[in-house]
């Protein structure tokens, strides 16, 4: 059987075409891919094709073949080689890259756009790395919520997704995009609407000895009511479908009740088990999402549980507690524990209650929490984790304030954050005769070393936690509030 | 399904080299691309987030692709273009004389001669000044002119049409280079050559090209001078000679010898006499993708040497206009950057359609006389990927492994890279009457890219 395709205008040397025909012939009767020059035109003829009406400037492809299987593998062939002979001569007139879709249209695998411009630019490299069939994860901040909406909508139509905006971490397929720490594969999915509190979690379960598949951020406003959790769905559905997940969690801070609720119907018709650990005055936090995880899967090691009592008992402090922090969901998960054991208010740049606002740059009277991360407090400035100098600055204020009897600090480990974070605090925290409580997130692994910042920070007199919330319960406990 | 999760990750960054630093010590292969921050304001972000521009984009650029260019005729603009005594057209957006510049004064100086419109360059100033003609843009009646571009009704005109469209340009015989009507000389030579092109060349073409069985196919010959070291603006040397090729024998067969003769040798040493045909046979290909809604692509890169003007698909046929820019390159005789006039031509036409600047990677043997170097050309070609739709196979480029030409520029990408299409160009003296003084590169002006999307804007429904 026959069949012939005519491209018009479709421009190949001869040589590359020889090379098509040639592979294209292996197992068929008769193939000739050629230009539809007089020649060629000729040659086709006694071949015993019969050709529709052609111009030299068109490109031919006829085949001869045994069976309707064998003729359409040889097109298959052709349509590879042809692809083949562009994809090479694209890479080796390889040019600069001024937008991430061009740069990507040149490779292979999944693409994905990593964009950390600013804000308001952010929006226009993201849809177009969408109109050229790339994932999207969006570091930067500042995108209008119509624009979020309108970029997750289009990754819907498409089959794409869009992490972010505001994404700090992800991990896929063991590659840790933004903010993220070095965790053992494994077979936990991760869901974050949340940078630290995925961070959180994963380093808590790599340090029971649980690894992960992925962690694919969301973006603080995902479960939001007006985004709806679009993304949330599609990453439900990404890792249900993936072949190395098992188990899957979701870890939020306090989401819109109408989107946790049709997220968890999601779940419920979902092939695998998803645990879900929503932040919330009825939530749970990090930490107890991470033993619902070990329960699950029937691991009873967790590391954290005695480090209260290592702690040692320092004896109630006069004053009141102070929280400096890099992580914002750390930084609410603090404040959660802390507003549920002491029943007073806890004031901070992002109160859980808007009347407990403060300036973060003023002092402090009573118990008081401080998101260095939060967006205003790094217009102009890097991030906390990358640049320490401000959170420095107030832990040296508050170690001679008098109404601050204990500090609580988190100090963030993993790709993208400062190679020395424990150097950067010790000289600092050594001076205080207060006691520090921070919880260190990070992994063995990671290119600071788990075990050498939390040596550099406990010589500096600091007490070191692998858990957020053990470290504020600590801190509490030294306060001497009533748990 | 999204491949995300089950196949290897392919990524690049934009913005926070920290974070593309954080990829590498994983080991894994990226790309940090040259980001800065785009031109263009709110109304960029508003035609990014209009959902018909994708879509309008790539249908253009397959329309373009798609489109052909046949020669179908040679006649004179009085037939061809139905143009009327007392009525020029000229290249780029519309000019009036109290603004235009000396190669466009002079120019229409000569064809006040030509047309025996008055006996003395005097006489035709006043009468220009006095606007006593109807000047036009080539381009309102789908017509394109090189440098000066001014056609007057008694000028034959090359004929093209393409098949795809049935649309037809139209372009006037090359007169060669020097002292000649386009790059704005008046001298009685200047007529005389002219005088000779009516009566003679442009019948001449005409039986040869009546004579043929079949169209010359201006896009072929275009696709085979790419490969021959032509770039179609400033070098057609291939072309010319594939051309004559083509049509001689049909008009020895038509023309009486000594007339043939000199039409051959005419013909044969303008190497730009092809140009002619080049330019609407680009026209056709950019005129196929106009008036698509929502489309970003451009359609039109015209300059009359005072404004530079574009089009674009989906703003039909308003101009955006900046200042026309002094090009750079080198000079001819004793000739300086003083003596240069700002850009001007419909020629950029070529650039539109993919070729001339765009294609600088094909054509080495130039690269010197504009003055540049063979990595600046491949670089250019590179660059000019960087802010076009695609790409056109029929345009090959041997040196990059026939990748084809750079083609449909975007203007959302121009706002966004900063990268302005680049331009080859001839230059004009200052001077009315003067002629050519070199050849160079130029670029259009920024603000005619963020005119367009503000009209762009505007436009979405």
């Amino acid at each position: 059987m026959i069949r012939i395709e005519i491209r018009p205008g479709f421009y190949r040397d001869s040589v590359s075409l020889m090379q098509v025909s040639q592979r294209a012939g292996v197992g068929v009767s008769g193939a000739l891919v050629a230009m539809a020059t007089p020649l060629n035109v000729e040659l086709a003829i006694q071949m015993g094709f019969v050709l529709p009406p052609t111009s030299p400037n068109d490109l031919i492809i006829a085949i001869d073949a045994p069976n309707e299987e064998s003729l359409s593998h040889a097109f298959d062939v052709v349509e590879e080689v042809l692809d083949e002979q562009l994809r090479k001569s694209r890479e080796q007139s390889s040019d600069s890259g001024f937008t991430p879709a061009r740069t990507l249209g040149r490779t292979q695998g999944a693409g994905i756009a990593l964009i950390s411009v600013p804000g308001e630019f952010a929006f226009i490299d993201a849809v177009d790395a969408l109109e050229n069939d790339m994932n999207v994860m969006i570091f930067s901040d500042n995108v209008t919520v119509q624009d979020e909406i309108l970029l997750k909508d289009i990754a819907i139509a498409r089959d794409l997704l869009v992490m972010g905006p505001d994404c700090g971490t992800a991990i896929i397929g063991g590659v840790g995009l933004g903010f993220a720490n070095v965790v053992s594969p494994g077979s936990v999915g991760i869901i974050a609407a949340s940078g630290t509190g995925a961070q959180h979690l994963t380093t808590l379960l790599d340090h029971a000895g649980i690894g992960i598949s992925h962690c694919i951020g969301l973006g603080g406003r995902d479960l939001s009511s007006a985004v709806a959790g679009r993304s949330a769905k599609q990453a439900l559905a990404l890792l249900d479908a993936d072949e190395h997940t098992d188990l899957i969690v979701f870890v939020s801070k306090p989401a819109a009740p109408e989107v946790a609720e049709s997220l968890q119907n999601v779940a419920r018709a979902m092939k695998k088990k998803v645990i879900f650990g929503l932040l919330g005055p009825t939530g749970s936090d990090i930490t107890e999402t991470a033993e619902k995880v070990l329960d699950e899967l029937g691991v009873t090691h967790r590391p954290w549980v005695n480090e209260v009592a290592d702690a040692g008992s320092t004896g109630p402090t006069g004053g009141s507690l102070r929280g400096l922090f890099a992580g914002g969901t750390l930084c609410d998960e603090a404040m959660l524990i802390a507003s549920k054991r002491t029943r007073v208010p806890i004031f901070s740049n992002i109160p859980l209650e808007k009347e407990w606002l403060i300036d973060p740059f003023g002092p402090a009277t009573s118990h008081a929490f401080i998101d260095f991360g939060d967006d205003a407090m790094t217009v102009g400035r890097a991030h906390p984790m990358i640049d320490s100098k401000l959170r420095t600055e107030r832990l040296a204020k508050e170690i001679n304030d008098p109404s601050c009897g204990v500090i609580l600090m988190d100090v963030v480990l993993g790709h993208g954050a400062t190679s020395t974070p424990g150097e950067e605090l010790s000289a600092t925290i050594s001076e205080s005769s207060k006691p520090i409580f921070i919880s260190l997130i990070g992994t063995t692994l990671d290119p600071q070393n788990f075990e050498r910042q939390k040596a550099i920070l406990a010589q500096a007199g600091a007490k070191v936690f692998l858990s957020n919330a053990y470290a504020t319960h600590a801190a509490l406990d030294a306060l001497g509030v009533p748990r | 399904m999204n491949k995300l999760l089950s196949e290897s990750l392919a990524t690049a960054t934009a913005g926070v080299s920290l974070l593309h630093d954080a990829l590498l010590n994983q080991g894994v292969s990226t790309q940090a691309v040259e980001w800065s921050p785009p031109l263009g304001g709110k109304d960029l972000h508003d035609v990014m987030a209009d959902q018909r521009r994708s879509v309008a984009n790539e249908l253009a650029l397959s329309k373009m692709l798609n489109s052909g260019a046949v020669l179908v005729d040679v006649k004179p603009a009085s037939e061809a273009l139905n143009l009327g005594r007392g009525e020029f057209l000229h290249a780029g957006p519309p000019i009036e004389w109290s603004r235009a510049s000396g190669p466009m004064r002079g120019a229409l100086i000569a064809a006040m001669l030509y047309e025996k419109m008055a006996d003395s360059a005097e006489a035709a100033e006043l009468i220009l000044e006095k606007n006593g003609v109807a000047l036009e843009p080539c381009h309102h009646r789908g017509a394109v002119g090189p440098m000066a571009g001014v056609v007057t009704p008694s000028m034959w005109m090359f004929e093209l049409q393409d098949p795809s469209t049935g649309n037809k340009s139209w372009c006037s015989l090359n007169e060669g280079l020097g002292k000649v009507l386009r790059y704005g000389a008046y001298s009685p030579e200047v007529i005389e050559r002219l005088d000779w092109m009516r009566d003679v060349l442009g019948p001449l073409l005409q039986v040869g090209v009546r004579a043929r069985e079949e169209h010359i196919d201006v896009r072929a010959i275009i696709s085979q001078m790419i490969q021959m070291g032509d770039e179609g603006h400033n070098r057609n040397r291939a072309g010319t000679l594939m051309f004559l090729r083509d049509l001689l024998p049909f008009m020895i067969e038509g023309g009486t010898s000594s007339d043939v003769a000199r039409a051959a040798r005419f013909v044969g040493g303008n190497d730009h006499f092809f140009l002619n045909l080049v330019m609407p046979a680009c026209k056709l290909q950019t005129r196929a993708a106009e008036n698509i809604p929502g489309s970003t692509i451009v359609t039109v890169m015209a300059r009359n040497g005072t404004d530079f003007g574009i089009q674009t698909s989906g703003t039909g046929n308003e101009w955006f206009i900046g200042p026309a820019q002094t090009p750079h390159g080198l000079y001819l005789g004793n000739y300086t950057a003083d003596d240069a006039n700002p850009d001007i031509g419909d020629s950029a036409i070529t650039e539109t359609a993919g070729i001339g600047g765009f294609s600088m990677a094909a054509a080495p043997a130039i690269v010197r006389f504009i003055g540049g170097s063979v990595p600046d050309a491949l670089a250019t070609t590179r660059r000019m990927y960087e802010i076009c739709e695609g790409e056109n196979p029929t345009f090959g480029i041997p040196v990059l492994e026939f990748r084809g030409a750079p083609t449909g520029i975007d203007v959302t990408r121009v706002l966004r890279t900063g990268i302005l299409p680049q331009i080859n160009t001839g230059m004009a003296g200052k001077v009315a009457g003067t002629g050519q003084v070199g050849a160079g590169l130029v670029t259009p002006p920024m603000e005619a890219f963020t005119a367009a999307i503000a009209g762009l804007a505007t436009r979405i429904v």
